[in-house]
C-alpha cells in the first residue's frame, strides 16, 4: 500500500518540487476542492478515464486530493477495442503503479455485431462503442457521479457547462434544466437514478494542462511526443498504421514520418500532426505558437456542426 | 498639459495600492454587463482576438460564418461566442458562459451573461465568483437605468472593482467632453454603491481602440490605461486577513492512527502549533501538521486545499468548521441575509429549504422582509414570495447551529445557496449580513436581559481562559474584543461615566 500512511506522522512524500506558479496553484486548488466535494456528497462516484493528457492530469489531481488516502473511487475506461495499443499498455501500468481500481467496459452488443469505425462510419460507431457503452457501464456500476476531464475552452457548447452537470436517469443532458452555480457552493442533491458529471478541469485551458504536466512531471502516453511512425493519409487525416485491422484502400500506401498526436482516442478516428516536438518542452514551445485548436484532429467534431451539443444530450460525456 | 491630463484621467482611484510591489498573477475572474447592442459580444470577441485566444481553424469558421464583414475586414466577433447564440436560436434558457484569455502577465476568466432576459439571475451567478465587473455603456446614450441595475447587482454580490467601458467612442467623434461627463456620473453612481475602485475607459470595441491596444492617435488626450492594462492591474479578492477558516469537506483515515481533515482554507492562515476551535462543538485543539501531496507544509493560506492534522482525538465531521481561537465566525440559529431568487417558483415565506454554505447543509426557514427596487436602489417592505429575479432581505431561522461570517468580510463563509426540498434545484443565492439579535455589534446573551461582566485581562491570560472547555462550551454567549491597554482603560472609564 504505497499510498497510505500507517504512522501518525506523514513523512515528506516522494516528491518535492518548486512551488507551482499562483495561476496553476489556483486551478489545482479548485480542482481538488471539487474532487473532495463530490467524493463526500455522492454515494458512488467514478472517474471516467480516457488515458489522454486531460485524464492524466485529472488522475494526478485526484491522487493529490485524497492523499494520504487512496483514491476513493474506481476509474472507468470505456474500451472500444480500437484504442492505440500504447494507450492500453500505459493504462495498465498506471493502474498498477498507483494502486487504482480500474474498471474496463466494452459494449458486448457492439462487439457481437462487429461494429467498427471502418464498416459502420464514425457516427454510428461512436454512438454504440462510446456513448451506449458508457451508459451501460454507468448503469452497471450504479454510479451517481462521474468525473470527466472536459474543459470549457474546448468547444463553444461547453462554455456554459456547469461544474456539476446534471443527467436524467437515462443519462440525458438537458440544457434547459441545469442548475445555477454560484460561488464554489455546489448543489449535490439528486433524486434516485439521476446523476451528475463533475468537471474539475472546467476552468483550465489547453496551455494550462501542458504547463501543469510539465510542472508536476506527469507521465503521458508517448504518442503525444513526436517520433518516426508509420501512417496512411485518409480523408485529410494522418492515421497511425501499426494495427493489422487497418486495411489499406486502393491507392493508399504506408508512409513514415515524424508525427505526434494532440488528442488520443480511437486510432482510426484520430489524426496525427507533423511535428518534431519529441519531448514536453518542445511540445509546449510548439503549442505556444500553434494556431490550430486541438479538437481539429477529432473526426467526431467535424461530422456535423453542433455535433458536440447533440452528442452531449445523448449522453456522450 | 499635466494639470488637464490629470483632470481627464480615467483612473479615478488607482487599482493597486502603490505599496504593493508584487503583481498579482492569480487568474482574474470578471463579469461583463451591458444592455443589448452596447457591444458586449464585440468587446469580448475583440479581447479574445487581440490576445490571440482565437485559433486559426476557429478563425476560418468565423470568417466563413460571418455574413456581414465589417468595414475593417475583420470577422464578426460576436460569432465567436456562439455557445450562447445557438441557445438564442433554439429559444433555450440563456445563461452564463465562461471565456478564457490571457496575456503574458495574467490569465482571465470572463463570465459572459446576456444583457436582457433574466439578467438578475444570470448576473448574480456570474458575479458571485467575479473580482471585477466591466460595465458597458454606449457613448451616445451615456449612463442608463440598466447601468445602475447592473452596478447595483455587481456591488451586492461583493464586487469592489468596476471598469466602465464607454464603448462606441468612435461614434461621438472621440469627444473628450462626452467622456468626462459619463465618467463623472459613473463615479457618483459607484460611490453611492460603496465601490471606490473605479476606472472609466473611452473605447471602440469594434476598432480595437483602448481595448488591448492604446488609441493614441484617435484619443491623444486620454492618458489612462487600456482595458487590458486595467485588468492586469486589478486585484484578486482574498480573505487572508481575517481569522482562519477551514470548512471540513471530508475526514481521511488511511491508517489506524492517522486522521486528517480535508478542505479548502476559506479565510486567514494556519500553521502548526496554532490553537483552533472546532465549530459548532466548540472543542479546542492545536494544529499538528498541514499535509499536502507535495510536502508537509509549515503554513497554509486562504485558497489552499489542505489536509489538517490536530494534536488530539476530537470529534470532527464533514460540515464542521475549524477556525482560529481568535476572531471566530458567528454561530447561532438566526441570521439576516440578502438573497437573489433564481427559479420560477420564487422563495416562499415560511417554507423549509435546504441551505448549503461551504460544506455544511442544514434545514432553514426563510422569511422575506423587503425587496430591492433596482431602478431606484430602494428597499421596499415585502413579506410575501420573492419571485424569480427578485433581490430580497430575509430572516433565516435554523433548526440547529449555523456558522457564518458576514459576506462583506468573507465571500466564502458568508455565502450560501438555497435548495428546494421537492425539486432539489438551486432556488437562491444568498449573502449573510448579520447574526440576528445583534444590536450595535454587541451579541445579546441567549437569556436576553441577563447580567454581564466586562473583564479586562492581559492577552495571555485571556488566551488560556478561552482555550478552556468551559469557555468553549458557552462561546456563543460571549463577546470578545482585542485592544491595547490604553483603549481598554478608556472603555472602562467611559463605562464608569455611563453608570
Ligand atoms: N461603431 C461602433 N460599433 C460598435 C462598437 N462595438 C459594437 N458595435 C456594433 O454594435 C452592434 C451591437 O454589438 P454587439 O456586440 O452585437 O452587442 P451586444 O448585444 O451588446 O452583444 C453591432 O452592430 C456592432 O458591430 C464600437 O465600438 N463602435
Amino acid at each position: 500500500m504505497p499510498l497510505s500512511v500507517q504512522e501518525t506522522e506523514v513523512k515528506n512524500p516522494p516528491v518535492s518540487r518548486p512551488p507551482l506558479d499562483p495561476h496553476l496553484k489556483a486551478l489545482e486548488n479548485e480542482a481538488i476542492h471539487i474532487f473532495r466535494e463530490v467524493a463526500a456528497e455522492f454515494e458512488k462516484p467514478v472517474m471516467l478515464y480516457s488515458i489522454g493528457k486531460d485524464s492524466s492530469v485529472l488522475l494526478h489531481l485526484a491522487r493529490k486530493a485524497f492523499y494520504p488516502g487512496r483514491v476513493p473511487f474506481p476509474l472507468l475506461h470505456v474500451d472500444t477495442t480500437w484504442k492505440f495499443k500504447e494507450m492500453i499498455r500505459f493504462r495498465d501500468e498506471i493502474a498498477e503503479k498507483y494502486d487504482l481500481d480500474l474498471v474496463v467496459h466494452t459494449n458486448p452488443r457492439g462487439k457481437a455485431e462487429g461494429i467498427t469505425p471502418f464498416t459502420h462510419g464514425s457516427a454510428l460507431y461512436t454512438d454504440i462503442m462510446k456513448t451506449e457503452a458508457l451508459r451501460q457501464a454507468l448503469d452497471a456500476g450504479g454510479y451517481d457521479a462521474a468525473f470527466g476531464g472536459a474543459r470549457r475552452d474546448e468547444e463553444a457548447s461547453r462554455a456554459k457547462e456547469r461544474i456539476y452537470s446534471f443527467r436524467t436517469p437515462d443519462h440525458k443532458w438537458d440544457p434547459r434544466n441545469q442548475r445555477p452555480e454560484l460561488w464554489n457552493v455546489y448543489n449535490g442533491m439528486i433524486k434516485k437514478g439521476e446523476s451528475v458529471r463533475a468537471f474539475p478541469l472546467s476552468n483550465w485551458t489547453e496551455v494550462d494542462i501542458w504547463r501543469y504536466i510539465q510542472a508536476e512531471d506527469i507521465p503521458l502516453v508517448p504518442l503525444y511526443y513526436a517520433a518516426e511512425r508509420p501512417y496512411v493519409e485518409r480523408d485529410g487525416m494522418m492515421i497511425l498504421a501499426e494495427d493489422p485491422r487497418l486495411k489499406l484502400l486502393p491507392g493508399e500506401t504506408i508512409r513514415r514520418g515524424m508525427i505526434r498526436f494532440r488528442t488520443l482516442g480511437c486510432f482510426p478516428l484520430t489524426g496525427a500532426i507533423r511535428s518534431t516536438a519529441s519531448n514536453l518542452e518542445e511540445v509546449i514551445a510548439e503549442l505556444e505558437i500553434a494556431t490550430v485548436s486541438e479538437r481539429q484532429g477529432r473526426a467526431i467534431d467535424r461530422d456535423q456542426s453542433g455535433s458536440m451539443e447533440k452528442k452531449k444530450r445523448e449522453g456522450y460525456f | 498639459m499635466t494639470a488637464t491630463a490629470t483632470s481627464t484621467s480615467a483612473t479615478i482611484l488607482p487599482f493597486a495600492e502603490p505599496a504593493k510591489a508584487a503583481r498579482d498573477t492569480r487568474p482574474l475572474r470578471l463579469i461583463t454587463c451591458g444592455s443589448v447592442d452596447d457591444g458586449k459580444s464585440t468587446l469580448i470577441g475583440r479581447l479574445l482576438w487581440d490576445t490571440k485566444a482565437v485559433k486559426e481553424d476557429q478563425a476560418v469558421t468565423l470568417a466563413r460564418d460571418s455574413g456581414q464583414q465589417n468595414d475593417l475586414g475583420l470577422p464578426d466577433f460576436a460569432l465567436l461566442l456562439d455557445g450562447l447564440q445557438a441557445e438564442r436560436e433554439q429559444g433555450i434558457t440563456i445563461d452564463v458562459a465562461y471565456r478564457y484569455f490571457s496575456t503574458d502577465r495574467r490569465s482571465f476568466i470572463v463570465a459572459d451573461t446576456p444583457g436582457h432576459e433574466q439578467y438578475t439571475r444570470n448576473m448574480a451567478t456570474g458575479a458571485s465568483t467575479a473580482d471585477l465587473a466591466i460595465l458597458l455603456t454606449d457613448a451616445r446614450a451615456g449612463l442608463l437605468e440598466q447601468t445602475r441595475r447592473h452596478a447595483t447587482i455587481a456591488a451586492l454580490m461583493g464586487i469592489r472593482q468596476f471598469v466602465l467601458a464607454v464603448n462606441k467612442f468612435d461614434l461621438v467623434g472621440y469627444d473628450r467632453a462626452v467622456f468626462d461627463k459619463i465618467s463623472h456620473d459613473f463615479r457618483e453612481l459607484a460611490l453611492s454603491l460603496g465601490v471606490r475602485q473605479v476606472t472609466a475607459i473611452p473605447m471602440s470595441a469594434l476598432k480595437g481602440e483602448n481595448v488591448v491596444y492604446a488609441a493614441d492617435t484617435a484619443m491623444p488626450w486620454y492618458d489612462g490605461p487600456t482595458l487590458i492594462e486595467a485588468l492586469e492591474l486589478a486585484t484578486v479578492r482574498s480573505t487572508q486577513a481575517g481569522g482562519f477558516r477551514l470548512p471540513v469537506q471530508r475526514v481521511v483515515r488511511p491508517g489506524e492512527s492517522f486522521r486528517g481533515y480535508q478542505g479548502t482554507v476559506a479565510g486567514g492562515s494556519v500553521k502548526p502549533g496554532d490553537s483552533v476551535v472546532i465549530l459548532p462543538s466548540g472543542t479546542v485543539a492545536n494544529v499538528k501538521q498541514i499535509v499536502t501531496f507535495d510536502l508537509v507544509r509549515n503554513a497554509a493560506v486562504a485558497g489552499d486545499a489542505i489536509t489538517l492534522v490536530l494534536d488530539r482525538q476530537v470529534d470532527v465531521a464533514r460540515g464542521d468548521m475549524i477556525v482560529s481561537l481568535d476572531g471566530q465566525p458567528m454561530t447561532g440559529r438566526h441570521f439576516d441575509a440578502q438573497v437573489v431568487s433564481l427559479q420560477p417558483g420564487g422563495i416562499e415565506p415560511g417554507k423549509r429549504y435546504w441551505l448549503k454554505s461551504s460544506s455544511r447543509r442544514q434545514r432553514v426557514s426563510v422569511e422575506p422582509v423587503s425587496q430591492l427596487e433596482l431602478s431606484t436602489g430602494i428597499w421596499q417592505p415585502h413579506a410575501s414570495t420573492l419571485h424569480m429575479n427578485a433581490i430580497g432581505k430575509v430572516r433565516l431561522a435554523f433548526e440547529e447551529q449555523a456558522i457564518f461570517d458576514p459576506y462583506d468580510q468573507n465571500r466564502s463563509t458568508g455565502a450560501f445557496i438555497l435548495i428546494d426540498p421537492d425539486t432539489l434545484n438551486t432556488v437562491a443565492g444568498g449573502m449573510i449580513t448579520a447574526k440576528r439579535g445583534e444590536i450595535g455589534g454587541i451579541h445579546q446573551s441567549q437569556e436576553g436581559e441577563g447580567q454581564r461582566v466586562l473583564l479586562s485581562l492581559p492577552a495571555d491570560l485571556a488566551e488560556q481562559i478561552m482555550a478552556s472547555e468551559l469557555f468553549a462550551a458557552r462561546r456563543d454567549e460571549t463577546e470578545i474584543k482585542r485592544m491595547t491597554a490604553r483603549q481598554a482603560a478608556e472603555v472602562f472609564r467611559d463605562a464608569a461615566c455611563d453608570i
